[in-house]
């Protein structure tokens, strides 16, 4: 029989990170203190739903290694190993190399198979050095194998007598679950034996051979637990039921010879109520498996492109209702209002219908924070500071494209924190400080923005370092005085990184400008608070959707542009601001005091725009971007509104100074400016 | 107009190797595109006009949600300005590119019909002395006493949207 099992195959992948993940973030955990049973059974859960995985799909060399683990990892949850630091350290290394593997199978990549070989045979060593190291360093890979086979035949009298009762529905090939694979994992726990129910066959004629008529009925003595059983069904859950339960427990009831007879009598006698016993656990025992696997239950995996679909009707459908709004104002009498009345109806469910889909893009912020643990973990080990990470706020959602994009700067201030925030133990103790550091992730909402904070209890920012610096590189006048936060503040300008040596870790040259940089595309902003002694805060505030602006529609023309509200600072009529023209600037704003330079659009986007109708008559909108401000001429201001931002580039390409574009109630395209494009682009023009 | 409906009635059932082309006038002169890259066609409405772009990109319009760019076909081969009358639509088309699937318009100045056209009709395009540059020229098609340009849409497409030399001001 032939299944194409390569669909499965991005399921596999998706799951398997996932997995990996959990695994890495319990292990995190293990290190901590005196091993969790719970979770060394949730690493080993991982390790064995992915051999069993890669081993259906002929990923051969991930199944052997994973099976390595496994073997280790059994060790473990016998309690015949015990956890150490070395050890942990081992396990996170093949963490790595599994996901190395993994990624290496999707992108059809090498592998360093040397690396995995290494770590492969300290596996291996590791189990074989349990208990007495000495002796059986010379040949670990004969030991390892003695550990993994648990040899059947010698002891298949001793263990538990398990009936399994495996009936599985008709697809279960077709979702790639192999029933011989199961079994023979199972021959691997004891002694086995196999009876198949063939009553369930049809004809001939009408047997569709993709699909499982059979079903089984086996039994197995085994020292393994319930559990184990179990878990070499996980792949099959959902597509079978099935029943395990103890037929007798017999606790070394062979070695003598003769009272075999009676044993087995006495066995069959108590054999009911054994089964008795053992269907009363049931129930209990599944609970525990639907409360553990509940999170998979009650949510799916969609396609990022599947929601943006759905997001494109929705707003068509908000369209068509404000065509249809616009109509019915047109109608009199009792049949209009009516109209109107459901017309007013259908607006709510249109928006709360929005909000919703909205919402389903929505991702918790622990997707990001979850990479930290382990980051924080190896960069204090490397650099010899004690580091403690805190974690609050990881349930605070935002949208999937913005936490996408949140990642990379805020792994840039952590370890900023950790490698100059975070000061070396002996500094730390002579200044009565605790020698352990903390450096602390903490995400809340405030209004329609998310703000995620990395703070430290470091030694804060040393602003005479900075000062110096920025006056070694001509940022600031050397007779310019500035307050704390403006020199805080300038950490975050262009080329600026104060380590005396730079490290590895951060200081190559990319700096917070960076940081900064990446926070403004995204239509944030960042902040900095610091205390000499005590530690500093980093605080972003991100908008919680790129899907959705907030946005003041204005008229040039006859074309509608959108101006994102947070750019927006105040609006001036044209007649009463005074406008000037400066010779080599152009025309000059002055505004509180500053001559800032005036933006028509006509000039910017070479007529290729709407043309102001009256252009001495108009307003004028001081708006600020990349921290500069302009004065952006308009004819009009039309109203506010959210708007959804559509791309432009999906079809045609980027366009300087606009943002994206939307789609407008008459269901027309208007751009959204790009301010900070805009000012970049009025300032470089000046500059020139 | 009772002539080409008689003409798209008489055309003969798709044959092996006849691909089906949507014609339209331009100019004067009958053109064709692979009836296969065509997503539809809609009557022509001022597009948003985009800046830093070049003249023959119109702007964008609202296909259902999705923002698609316009192409003037008559500013693209340098044919001359027109009015716009009742007869101009859009013809949206589906490419593939380098970057992906693309959707573009292409305002035309009428369509005619779809009509099939074998592998043996066709003649590949002249080198020289057509008007419009031979490159987004897939071939020549004799149709009835008339001639057909059939045209490269995809290369067309690709040349004016993702070309830099002739497309956006892109960053």
């Amino acid at each position: 029989m032939t299944i194409d099992l390569t669909q499965f195959h991005d399921a596999f992948y998706e799951e398997s990170f996932e997995a990996i993940g959990q695994m890495e973030e319990a292990l995190l955990r293990l290190d901590a203190g005196t091993p969790d049973l719970e979770l060394i059974n949730t690493i080993f859960r991982v390790a064995h739903s992915i051999k069993g995985g890669s081993a259906t799909f002929g990923f051969g060399e991930i199944a052997s290694f994973t099976h390595t683990l496994e073997t280790l990892l059994d060790e473990l949850r016998g309690q015949r190993m015990k956890v150490t630091s070395a050890l942990s350290d081992l396990l996170l290394r093949s963490v790595d190399v599994m996901r190395e593997m993994l990624r290496a199978q999707q992108g059809r990549l090498a592998v360093d198979a040397q690396r995995v070989a290494d770590l492969q045979f300290d596996l291996e060593l590791a189990v074989a050095q349990k208990g007495n190291s000495a002796a059986v360093t010379a040949v670990p890979a004969a030991a390892a194998a003695a550990a993994t086979t648990p040899a059947p035949a010698a002891e298949a009298v001793r263990g538990t007598l398990y009936r399994i009762i495996f009936r599985p529905f008709l697809h279960l090939l077709a979702r790639g679950n192999d029933p011989l694979r199961m079994f023979r994992e199972l021959r691997d726990l004891g002694d086995l034996q196999v009876t198949a129910d063939v009553s369930a066959l049809p004809a001939f004629d009408e047997l569709d051979p993709e699909n499982c008529y059979l079903s089984w009925t086996l039994q197995l003595r085994t020292e393994a637990t319930r559990q184990a059983i179990v878990e070499v069904f996980d792949w099959a859950e959902g597509d079978c039921t099935l029943e395990v339960s103890a037929l007798e427990t017999e606790p070394a009831a062979v070695p003598t010879g003769p009272s075999a007879d009676t044993a087995g009598a006495a066995a069959a006698i108590e054999r009911p109520a054994g089964i008795a016993h053992a269907e009363e656990a049931e129930p209990r025992a599944v609970k525990a498996g639907d409360a553990a696997k509940g999170s998979d239950a009650s949510s799916i995996r969609v396609s990022i492109e599947k929601i943006d679909d759905l997001m494109n009707r929705v707003g068509e459908l908000v369209i068509t209702q404000s065509m249809l709004g616009q109509f019915g104002a047109l109608l009199d009498g009792a049949a209009g209002e009516r109209l109107r009345s459901g017309l007013s109806q259908l607006e709510r469910n249109v928006r709360e219908l929005q909000e919703s889909v909205m919402r389903v893009r929505m991702v918790p912020i622990s997707f990001v924070f979850s990479r930290f643990p382990r980051m924080v973990r190896d960069l204090s080990q490397r650099l010899g500071k004690q580091v403690e990470l805190k974690m609050t706020g990881g349930e605070t959602e935002l949208d999937k494209t913005v936490l996408e994009k949140i990642g990379d700067p805020l792994v840039h201030l952590v370890r900023n924190s950790i490698d100059h925030g975070i000061e070396s133990q002996q500094q730390r103790q002579a200044s009565g400080k605790d020698a352990r550091g903390t450096v602390h992730l903490h995400a809340y909402h405030r209004g329609s923005s998310i703000t995620v904070e990395v703070s430290d209890d470091g030694g804060g920012l040393k602003r005479e370092r900075i000062l110096a610096k920025a006056r070694e590189r001509r940022l600031v006048g050397s007779d310019e005085q500035l307050s704390d936060e403006a020199v805080d503040n300038l950490i975050f300008l262009a080329g600026f990184s104060t380590h005396d040596q730079a490290t590895d870790i951060s200081g190559r040259g990319v700096g917070m400008d960076v940081v900064k940089r990446n926070v403004d595309e995204l239509g944030g902003s960042i902040e900095v608070r610091s205390e000499t002694g005590k530690g500093s805060r980093f605080i972003i505030t991100l908008p919680l959707t790129l899907a959705i602006v907030d946005g003041q529609t204005v008229a040039v023309g006859d074309e509608s542009y959108i101006v994102p509200l947070t750019a927006i600072v105040e609006s001036l009529q044209m007649r009463t601001a005074s406008v000037n023209h400066v010779v080599g600037h152009g025309e000059v704003l002055s505004f509180r005091g500053e001559y800032l330079p005036v933006v028509r659009l006509e000039k910017v986007f070479e007529a290729r725009c709407g043309r102001e109708r009256e252009p001495s008559n108009g307003l004028i909108m001081v708006v600020e971007g990349d921290g500069r401000r302009v004065g952006l001429c308009v004819d009009e201001l039309l109203g506010q509104q959210q708007v959804v931002v559509k791309t432009l580039e999906a079809n045609y390409g980027h366009v300087d100074g606009i943002a994206g574009a939307t789609i407008l109630g008459d269901g027309s395209v208007a751009l959204i400016l790009d301010i900070a494009g805009l000012t970049r682009s009025v300032s470089e023009s000046l500059a020139a | 107009m009772d002539a080409t409906a008689a003409k798209s009635v008489a055309t003969p059932v798709p044959a092996s190797h006849a691909e089906q082309y949507l014609t339209f006038q331009l100019a004067g002169q009958t053109y064709g595109v692979e009836i296969l890259r065509v997503q539809e066609i809609k009557g022509w409405e001022r597009p948003t006009r985009l800046p830093h772009s070049p003249d023959h990109v119109q702007g964008v319009i609202n296909l259902r949600g999705s923002v698609v760019p316009i192409l003037d076909l008559r500013r693209r081969f340098g044919l001359g300005e027109t009015e716009y009358g009742r007869t101009t639509v859009v013809i949206v088309v589906k490419v593939d590119t380098a970057r992906g699937e693309l959707t573009a318009g292409i305002v035309v100045d009428a369509v005619c019909e779809v009509c099939n056209i074998s592998a043996d009709n066709l003649r590949p395009p002249p080198e020289v002395g057509s008007a419009i540059d031979s490159d987004f020229v897939r071939g020549l098609a004799m149709v009835g006493d008339g001639m057909l340009v059939l045209l490269d849409v995809v290369h067309l497409v690709n040349r004016t949207l993702t070309d830099p030399a002739s497309a956006p001001k892109a960053a």
